[in-house]
């Protein structure tokens, strides 16, 4: 039995990405780690774009010119984030989200 | 072609080129803040100006951005606020290293908002509001030296991250089921399948996380908190403004299909978000986590017109947000003088304020009154407007409930107010110095609370 990928398998792949990120997200208390959870996101999202380009649209390119800004944007997001982690750092030394309690209820 | 877009796109334009300038200035050796802050002053006055001169409506980009007369509107309540920003905050502003980079990332996120307004694709709504939010986080951490600001920073970045990433998810959906980005087509398709809703159901948590209603609600007091004064005051006012009206445009404009169904969300949502804000801001001691719990429970009553989905309930919320930037502004504008002084703002340090600052305290007072809703002063007639929209479709239930909480409401603005006019104690804070540029700002506003909700002109411009 011969197994070509379908859009449902795509759809699988993505969707559990997705959900590797968000369990990631909310367990992992290591700034740069959550941080990567977002990117698993944001990636679970491109092969959704790609996928429902491909299988169901195949006329356009709509899905796939956005996925190319998301991966821009990402970039810059990270790259905000990472300035401001490192700001944190210095006063902080330390990257545990559990470090930084002066804020709460 | 060229001449329409430099006319539907002015203010857009006129923004690129001032962020050009600003950028350009940062060469000059020797700049004074003082300088700095005059020039932009004047510049984000005739771009006030701008948005009233020669409007047209129309698209462009292949009906990717749509100029329509209430995205006018919109904008022009925008930059309002903008050009209000350097006038009530001078005070600390004057005082700051890297006041131009603080313009300058602040025109960014403007230019982000005016481009979400008018947007009618999903790409070009995505890159908008990622334009609007990420300046923003680096905007938190402007208070370089204090670690709470870096840290608010830290949770405004992953939050927004986060949820534009539920967003994307949504989108994603969106176009599976459709097939295309664009706004028209979407609202065209008509289609009610569990995908759409899903899809919905994403793309609004997104929305709720950037609106802070509330089971989304979390980052927002920390995130004011640890923010510097005008920046927390730029968060409450512009960028929940911005997103309310984007929000209900494409409410309106692209999911009119699913209305049954987001009717009763956003319902339940308003009253949750209402009963929330109102519970958390009763116990807040710290004056900046109190007015971002009352900017979350001001939220709810927005949302509650906007469950209405009728002309009245359009004009009903670009009025109320007229005057919550109004109040709002005022009262931070008061916070920040206070702090950039003193250093302080626990509430507390607010009793007797008024023995030594009258003319701040009764601005104050005014502020605390507009926006807890009482008769004579704007904030009434702006919740008003917006309780009756939503008593127009007849959900009387939860116009009742929202009524109710505005009861609740009064209890911890005046608990604010007789803290400053106490007479019994000795006052914390000693004489603060007002600038006649923040003089003559705070003056406006005052006469702004007083008069709007009195003059109808203002509000048959806004019903469009």
């Amino acid at each position: 039995m011969e197994l070509t990928p379908g859009l449902y398998h795509m759809l699988f792949l993505s969707s559990a990405l997705f959900f590797i990120g968000v369990y990631g997200f909310f367990t992992r208390r290591n700034l740069v780690t959550m941080l990567m959870s977002i990117e698993l996101i944001l990636n679970s999202v491109n092969l959704n774009f790609i996928a429902f380009n491909k299988y169901l649209w195949p006329g356009q390119l709509d899905g796939l010119f956005f996925t190319l800004f998301i991966i821009a944007i990402a970039a810059a997001e990270a790259a905000v984030a990472i300035a401001i982690i490192i700001n944190l750092y210095r006063c902080h030394k330390s990257v545990d989200v559990e470090e930084a309690r002066n804020l709460k209820y | 072609m060229m001449s329409n877009m430099l006319i539907l796109m002015k203010q857009e334009l006129a923004l690129c080129l001032l962020i050009f300038l600003l950028l350009i200035l940062k060469l000059v050796k020797d700049m004074k803040n003082e300088t700095v802050l005059t020039l932009t002053q004047f510049l984000f006055l005739f771009f006030f100006i701008l948005g009233f001169i020669g409007n047209e409506t129309g698209e462009l980009f292949g009906g990717m951005y749509r100029q329509t007369t209430s995205s006018i509107v919109q904008k022009n309540i925008l930059s309002l606020g903008l050009y209000l920003m350097p006038m009530l905050f001078a005070s600390w502003m004057r005082q700051h290293e890297h006041l131009l980079e603080f313009l300058l990332l602040m025109a960014c996120v403007t230019l982000g908002m005016f481009l979400m307004i008018s947007s009618a694709h999903m790409l070009m709504f995505y890159l908008s509001l990622e334009l609007s939010s990420i300046p923003l986080a680096a905007l938190v951490n402007f208070d370089l030296r204090l670690r709470k600001s870096s840290e608010g920073a830290m949770k405004m970045i992953l939050t927004s991250a986060f949820s534009s990433g539920i967003l994307l998810m949504g989108i994603s959906f969106i176009y599976g089921s459709t097939g295309s980005l664009l706004f028209d087509d979407i609202a065209a398709s008509g289609k009610q399948s569990g995908l759409d809703i899903a899809a919905f159901m994403l793309f609004f948590s997104a929305f709720a996380f950037k609106l802070s209603v509330v089971p989304f609600h979390f980052w927002t007091a920390d995130v004011y908190e640890g923010a510097p004064v005008p920046v927390a005051a730029f968060l409450s006012v512009m960028s929940k403004a911005a997103m309310a009206f984007v929000l209900m445009n494409i409410c309106f404009l692209v999911f009119p299909h699913l209305f049954d169904w987001w009717h009763q969300v956003f319902l339940i949502l308003s009253a949750l978000t209402i009963l929330t804000g109102n519970l958390f801001a009763l116990r807040q001691e710290n004056i900046k986590r109190f007015l971002a719990f009352s900017s979350i429970s001001q939220v709810g009553f927005i949302l509650l017109a906007i469950a209405a989905n009728m002309p009245s309930a359009k004009a009903s919320v670009h009025f109320f947000l007229l005057i919550y930037l109004v109040s709002n502004l005022a009262a931070f504008s008061v916070v920040c003088l206070a702090c950039v002084h003193h250093r302080k703002e626990s509430i507390s340090d607010f009793k007797g304020f008024y023995k030594k600052n009258p003319f701040l305290s009764w601005v104050m007072l005014l502020a605390l009154f507009s926006l807890a809703g009482i008769p004579p002063l704007a904030g009434f007639f702006g919740k008003f407007f917006l309780l009756s929209a939503g008593a127009g479709r007849g959900d009387y239930f939860f116009v009742v409930f929202a009524a109710i909480n505005m009861v609740v409401s009064l209890y911890y603005y005046v608990r604010l107010a007789r803290m400053i006019f106490s007479t019994e104690e000795q006052p914390v804070l000693s004489k603060v110095f007002i600038d006649p540029m923040g003089k003559a700002g705070l003056i406006i506003m005052a006469v702004a609370m007083l008069i709007l909700g009195l003059t109808s002109w203002v509000y048959d411009y806004l019903n469009v």
